[in-house]
Order: structure tokens, then C-alpha cells, then sequence
């Protein structure tokens, strides 16, 4: 063994930097701690050469493992599937309006409905389902009002087959006609007046009163003698507080003049039988359906 | 020595071997003991039982990780409580700062898992190879038989100790005879006998290879510790003035024989006569060895001691040492006990006071409320129940608001929530404002929501908003 020599008159190098007189030994480090860092070189190389590494012109080096992070994702895609088969094809089995009865299914149901709802139905019903507010012609699912009806049943036609979706052979479809090729300015301007009449908005007595005939003539058909709409057309009601493209005159007038036609896909085909189940599911359990 | 800083730069430094001498005396007797108390600690928490009834897990002590749940006797933390394992940890904290002001490194010398590991495997390593002069003469002799099968023997051992000790770790997270069960059959999860593989690596090099190497550089403590160490604070130290110059006795005047008992005995390789060092994790057992010493040389005990730096420095002025008392019962340790103890009472109370069923309620914001047909005023909420008990509650759900809402929950006729044990539950709630209330015009109005468990008639009330269309 070597003499031993007391360790602060050991004269070690400093780094030559200084701080208020205090000075920086550049002492040896450990050789493990050396080996440490030699091993982290050797098992770096290695790892360039298992996983993918190296910059490419097309993507990088495959690596010798063949690992990727696409594949990782697609694989735990395939599991969460293969784990989900089961329950998936008992919600297939499952007529809509039992689902609800079965809590696993139904907690299936809605969590996987409200993914779907996020991914494909936010773009226009809004992230809170709630159209974005009133007036802005995209229907609020929260509410209680339903043009085509809010049972989950008929809510999974509607997506199923969509509105006016012209493709799509069973969709729903109806049409207003554009009053404004067939009535006079004034007979519209009567009839909008009535219409707010209904849900007993500020309107002018007089043209309402003429307006209630020309209602009777033109609209009863389809919106009902009363004015409470026709679900199997998918007339609104237009009596209640709900308004789709807006409860003021000018807007009612306008749309009795030019007519409205909304348009929602289909999506039998674009997303999975289940997945249309789960959102329809979702959207009834929103809060308004009936 | 040149002027040139690097000149001598050498790339590494040859870790020397350490081969610490057996040594008996008070310290390393109070240090079997703490060992064998915390090593029983270890081994005995996860085995003892703790009835929490049918649906709970009866283990006294469990970080069950897959249900987020931590059981420690009669108390049971959910992840919303982690405030009190953050309390815990700051307690810790200020534990450590009281031991380090008052006493040093002694949770470095007597607690710290490396040293009470090392101090099991230098146990064994004496146990099979003898003492300190036969495993130097081993190291230095060359590999036989014998000096094979005394090494393989140890390693052996060592790596025991190590499979003992990560799987002592895995029963934390589980219960634990069924988990030993599964341990032997190869039933148990992968991750626990990764765990233990691990573990036992890890005891192996550190306890057997690394030692004194660990605590010199790669633990930060003994750098904090050097920041927290005042002149006040007790620590191991050789009393210079007294032992120096040092020499064979009656040829130096000195009380030092400069008999290397101390460097001997020491597990980290140093020579407390140089003074305070980074690598001294205080163990005091050169302390043992040197009072051994002068005791057989008939001189005074305490030529090492637990001195303070103003104790070491008026008595080699010829003054004298301040009572350990006053070192160690100084304002500032004073300070920590108070702030240590506020926040054990504060969580204690807490403890005590905490409901056992949890409940949040969070009004949805998109949108903030839904006009119906009628022209009511809607608005939805989000309420989250936890049952924190063993048995499945009913809770009934009411609400206080100037006006007389309607309360409703998604998919059923009644106010009544079943939350079955030790679970939370989701519940979709809606309140309606009919158009003639105040609250379905203006844009916030003040509501509170009351729990009650309808059997104990235990109740919470949380305080929340309904956002009414104020255009």
C-alpha cells in the first residue's frame, strides 16, 4: 500500500476559476464513475443501432428491432379493441332503449359516445352539444326539442342515415318552400308576426290576426293548425322557446322567405355500427331525451 | 508542482479498498441494536393484519398502487388527500433539519439504509472471511479454492440479503401472503419480480461493491448537510489539542499513540484526526475504538467525541465545553420542534375532522345553461360522491337557492344516490329555473347543494352558481 499521505496536503490542480477567494479543485472523478460514463457511450451506440437512430433524407435509420412508435400505437389500438369485442358486440345485440337498464354497457356506451361526440359531431352541434347557443341553426342536443323526434331509437336513425344528405337513400328529408316565389312581401311580414304570436312574443296585433289565415292556407300542412310542428317531417314546433336560426322578425321572415335547409351527414359507413350506437346513446343521455 | 493547472490531471482515481475492523463499544452496540429494530421494522410492517371489513384489504400498512388507495392502520388516504403523505414528507424534512442542526450526519451514521445495509454486509463479509488483517491478506492472495469459495460464499449471501430485501419491498404493494404465495408458485405480477430482481441488484453493488462510494458521490445529503451544520451542531471530532502531537507514548506529549484504531474502524476510509471531511457519516465508531484505546493506555476517554465546533475551539484555548444541553436545546432547533410539531397537530386535526365521504360538484360551463321548449332555464352539474367508508351509503341530494329549483338527476325519479363502498361515483345533476325566477335571467345566482347520508344523517353542503340567459 502506498504511504498515506494526509488528504488536504495533497496539492490538486484547480480548474483556475475563483469566487470571493474560493477556488475550484479539478479533482479525478471515481473509475467506476468513469466506467459509468464509458458503459453509457457503448449502450448509446447500441441503442442507435437496435431502435431507430440515425436522420435520413426519407425518415431515419429502421433501427435492428424494428421497433416503432406507429406500431406501438396501432398495436395498443388492436388491444383496447380485442379487450372492448365483447362488450362491443353485446351494445350491437342491445336494442337502444335497453341500454340504459345495463350499467356496464351503459358507462360504455356513454364514454365511448362522448369520444365520437368529440371527434366527429363537435365541428357543428359544439363541444357542450348545445349548437353553439340558440340561433345559430346548428340544433342544440340539450335541449328538449327535437325536430325528427328524441327517442334514442329515432336518434340513431338520424345519425345513421343523416338529413337532406342526399346519398344517402333513407335519410330525412323536407323541404319548406321558399314563400318569397309565392306570397307578397306583406303577407310574410303577416305571417312572421303570427308565427312570434305562437310563443306569445312581442307582434302586432293586426297582421298577426291576418297572418293567422295565410298560416292556416301555407303552413298547417306540415307545422299543425296550432303550430306545434310534425315530427315525421321534421317540422319544428313554433310554439315553444326554442328557435333555430333566431325568434326576431327580420330572421323569421327571412326564413319563411328563402326557406332552410340543414344538412347533417350520414354515418352509417364513416364510423362503426357500434360507434353510432354509443353516440346516439350519449346524445340522449344529454339530458333532453325522451 | 507545476504552474500549469492540468498538467497533472489525471482521468480517474483508483477507489481504495476499505476493510473496517471489528469494534466494540456503546455506539456500535445502541448501532445493532437500531439496526436490528429497523431491519424488523422492514421485514414484520407488511405481515401485520388490520380488519377493515369484508371489502377492504386487512393488511395494516399498503400503497395499493391499482386502486389509488394507502392504507396505514386505521387511516386510509385517497389520491384527493395526498396533501397528508406531502405533509408527512414535509415533517421528514424538517425532521431531518432538526437532526442535522443538533446532532450532524447521524441520520448518515445510524439510519440511512446504505449504512444500516452495509453495516449487515460487512457483518457477513467478517462472518466468512475473518477480520480486517485476514481480508486484506485474502484480497491480496492469490485465487485458490479457498479464496474462491469464501468470495462465491459471501457473494451468495450478499445476493440473499438483497432477494430478501426487494422482496420484503414488493409485499408493501400488495397483500402479502397471497403475493407470497404467488411469489413461489410464479403466479405474482412480472412487475414484482422485476421489482425484486432489481432490488436485489441494486442491495448487492451498493451494499457490497459501492459502500463508502455511494455516500461520498453519489448522495447529495452530505453536501445539503454541510449548508445545515452550524457550530453548534454535535459531531464526530478529534480533540487536536489534546492528541497532538502525537507519537508512541512517553516519546510524544500528546495523548494520540497514533495507534490507526480510528482509521481502522472506520467504513468510509478516513482519518477523523484531519477533521471534518464530506466523506465522515459520523457512525462515532472510531469514537469506540479510540475510548478502547486510552482506556487501555490509562488516559481519559474522549480524545474523539461528539464535540461542537465552539466547544473543540474554547477548549483548546483552555476553556470549557457548554453543556450539550444548551448546544442541542439552541433557538434554532427550537424552531424546527415548533414548526415540526404545527404541522403534525395541524394534520392530525385534520385527520380527525375529515368527512368520510367525499363530495365535489362542478357546474358544466359548456354551455353554461339550456333554454327548454317551456322556456325553463337549465343548468347542468357534474357531482362526484366518494363513499370513503367499508359499507354502501345512500345519499340524499337536496338543494338551497332563493328560488324554488327544480333538482333532478339524469335517469331517475328519485334524489337518492347508492354509492357502494370505497368507490366514487359520476352523477349527471340538472337544476331548472322556470322563466318567471330571478335566477333564469340573471347571470349567477348563488346555490348550495346539500349531501345527507339518509341512515347517519351525516351531511356536507357545497357551494355553487346558476348561470341564468341575463340577455
Amino acid at each position: 500500500m502506498k504511504k498515506k499521505q494526509k488528504k488536504s496536503e495533497v496539492d490538486y490542480p484547480t480548474t483556475g476559476h475563483e469566487w470571493d477567494g474560493i477556488r475550484e479543485y479539478d479533482k479525478p472523478m471515481p473509475r467506476w464513475w468513469l466506467n459509468t460514463l464509458y458503459m453509457c457511450i457503448v449502450w448509446a451506440i447500441g441503442y442507435t443501432i437496435a431502435y431507430p437512430a440515425w436522420p435520413l433524407i426519407n425518415g431515419a435509420t429502421p433501427g435492428l428491432l424494428g421497433w416503432s412508435s406507429r406500431a406501438d400505437v396501432a398495436a395498443e389500438i388492436a388491444k383496447v379493441n380485442e379487450q372492448n369485442a365483447e362488450i362491443s358486440a353485446k351494445l350491437l345485440a342491445t336494442p337502444m332503449a335497453e341500454i340504459g337498464s345495463d350499467a356496464e354497457l351503459a358507462n360504455f356506451a356513454k364514454a365511448g359516445g362522448a369520444a365520437v361526440f368529440r371527434t366527429y359531431c363537435a365541428q357543428c352541434h359544439g363541444e357542450g352539444a348545445d349548437g353553439g347557443g340558440q340561433g345559430t341553426g346548428y340544433p342544440s342536443l340539450q335541449d328538449d326539442d327535437w325536430l325528427w323526434g328524441g327517442e334514442s331509437d329515432t336518434i340513431h336513425t338520424t345519425i345513421t342515415h343523416g338529413i337532406r344528405y342526399e346519398s344517402d337513400d333513407d335519410t330525412r328529408f323536407s323541404e319548406m318552400p321558399k314563400f318569397g316565389e309565392i306570397l307578397e312581401e306583406e303577407e310574410i311580414t303577416s305571417i312572421a308576426n303570427f308565427v312570434r304570436s305562437l310563443s306569445n312574443l312581442e307582434h302586432d296585433a293586426a297582421l298577426a290576426e291576418t297572418g293567422k289565415e295565410l298560416f292556416a292556407d301555407n303552413c298547417a300542412a306540415c307545422h299543425g293548425d296550432t303550430g306545434t310542428g310534425d315530427r315525421e317531417q321534421g317540422a319544428p314546433n313554433l310554439t315553444d322557446a326554442i328557435w333555430l336560426y333566431g325568434k326576431d322578425l327580420d330572421t323569421i321572415t327571412k326564413t319563411i322567405t328563402y326557406a332552410r335547409f340543414g344538412v347533417m351527414p350520414a354515418w352509417t359507413g364513416r364510423i362503426s355500427d357500434a360507434q353510432i350506437k354509443q353516440v346516439a346513446f350519449y346524445v340522449h343521455e344529454l339530458g333532453g331525451g325522451e | 508542482m507545476s504552474n500549469d493547472p492540468h498538467e497533472q490531471h489525471r482521468l480517474f482515481e483508483y477507489a481504495e479498498p476499505v476493510f473496517p475492523q471489528r469494534v466494540k463499544g456503546p455506539f456500535r452496540s445502541l448501532k445493532w441494536w437500531l439496526m436490528g429494530l429497523m431491519l424488523l421494522v422492514y421485514y414484520i410492517t407488511p405481515w401485520i393484519r388490520w380488519d377493515r371489513g369484508a371489502s377492504l384489504p386487512d393488511q395494516a400498512v399498503l400503497i395499493d398502487l391499482a386502486n389509488a388507495r394507502f392504507y396505514f392502520f386505521w387511516i386510509e388516504i385517497w389520491p384527493h388527500e395526498f396533501y397528508f403523505i406531502a405533509g408527512l414528507l414535509i415533517m421528514a424534512g424538517l425532521g431531518l433539519f432538526l437532526f442535522t442542526s443538533a446532532l450532524g450526519r447521524v441520520w448518515c451514521g445510524y439510519a440511512c439504509p446504505q449504512t444500516v445495509w452495509t453495516d449487515l454486509f460487512i457483518l457477513v463479509e467478517r462472518w466468512i472471511e475473518g477480520d480486517r488483517n485476514a481480508r486484506i491478506r485474502l484480497l491480496r492472495a492469490p485465487w485458490s479454492f479457498d479464496k474462491w469459495r469464501k468470495r462465491i460464499t459471501k457473494w451468495v449471501i450478499w445476493f440473499l440479503i438483497g432477494v430478501a430485501t426487494g422482496g420484503a419491498w414488493v409485499f408493501y404493494f400488495a397483500d402479502a401472503p397471497t403475493l407470497m404465495v404467488e411469489l413461489f408458485t410464479g403466479q405474482a405480477a412480472f412487475v414484482a419480480y422485476a421489482t425484486i430482481v432489481v432490488m436485489a441488484v441494486i442491495t448487492f453493488v451498493f451494499g457490497g461493491f459501492m459502500r463508502e462510494q455511494i455516500c461520498t458521490y453519489m448522495c447529495p445529503w452530505p453536501r445539503i448537510q454541510a449548508a445545515m451544520m452550524d457550530e453548534h451542531s454535535l459531531t464526530v471530532s478529534y480533540r487536536e489539542w489534546r492528541g497532538e502531537p502525537r507519537g508512541k507514548p512517553g516519546k510524544a506529549e500528546g495523548d494520540c499513540i497514533d495507534c490507526m484504531a480510528c482509521v481502522n474502524v472506520c467504513p468510509q476510509g478516513i482519518d477523523i484526526r484531519e477533521g471534518q471531511q464530506v466523506e465522515c457519516i459520523t457512525c462515532a465508531l472510531c469514537i469506540d475504538a479510540c475510548d478502547a484505546m486510552m482506556e487501555k493506555i490509562g488516559k481519559p476517554r474522549g480524545l474523539i467525541d461528539y464535540v461542537a465546533l465552539v466547544d473543540a475551539e474554547a477548549e483548546a484555548k483552555g476553556g470549557k465545553h457548554m453543556s450539550v444541553w444548551k448546544h442541542i436545546l439552541r433557538p434554532r432547533n427550537l424552531v424546527y420542534v415548533v414548526l415540526w410539531a404545527l404541522i403534525g397537530v395541524a394534520m392530525l386535526v385534520m385527520l380527525f375532522v375529515r368527512s368520510d365521504f367525499g363530495v365535489s360538484v362542478r357546474p358544466d360551463r359548456n354551455p353554461r345553461f339550456v333554454t327548454l321548449s317551456s322556456g325553463d332555464i337549465r343548468n347542468t352539474y357534474d357531482l362526484r360522491l366518494s363513499n370513503q367508508t367499508g359499507e354502501t351509503r345512500v345519499f340524499h341530494l337536496s338543494v338551497k337557492a332563493d328560488d324554488p329549483l327544480r333538482l333532478d338527476l339524469q335517469g331517475q325519479s328519485d334524489l337518492n344516490i347508492e354509492v357502494p363502498a370505497n368507490k366514487t361515483i359520476h352523477k349527471r345533476v340538472y337544476l331548472l329555473a322556470k322563466p318567471d325566477y330571478s335566477a333564469a335571467h340573471s347571470a349567477s345566482t348563488p346555490v348550495r347543494f346539500w349531501i345527507e347520508d339518509v341512515e347517519t344523517h351525516d351531511k356536507t353542503n357545497v357551494d355553487t352558481i346558476f348561470a341564468g340567459d341575463a340577455e
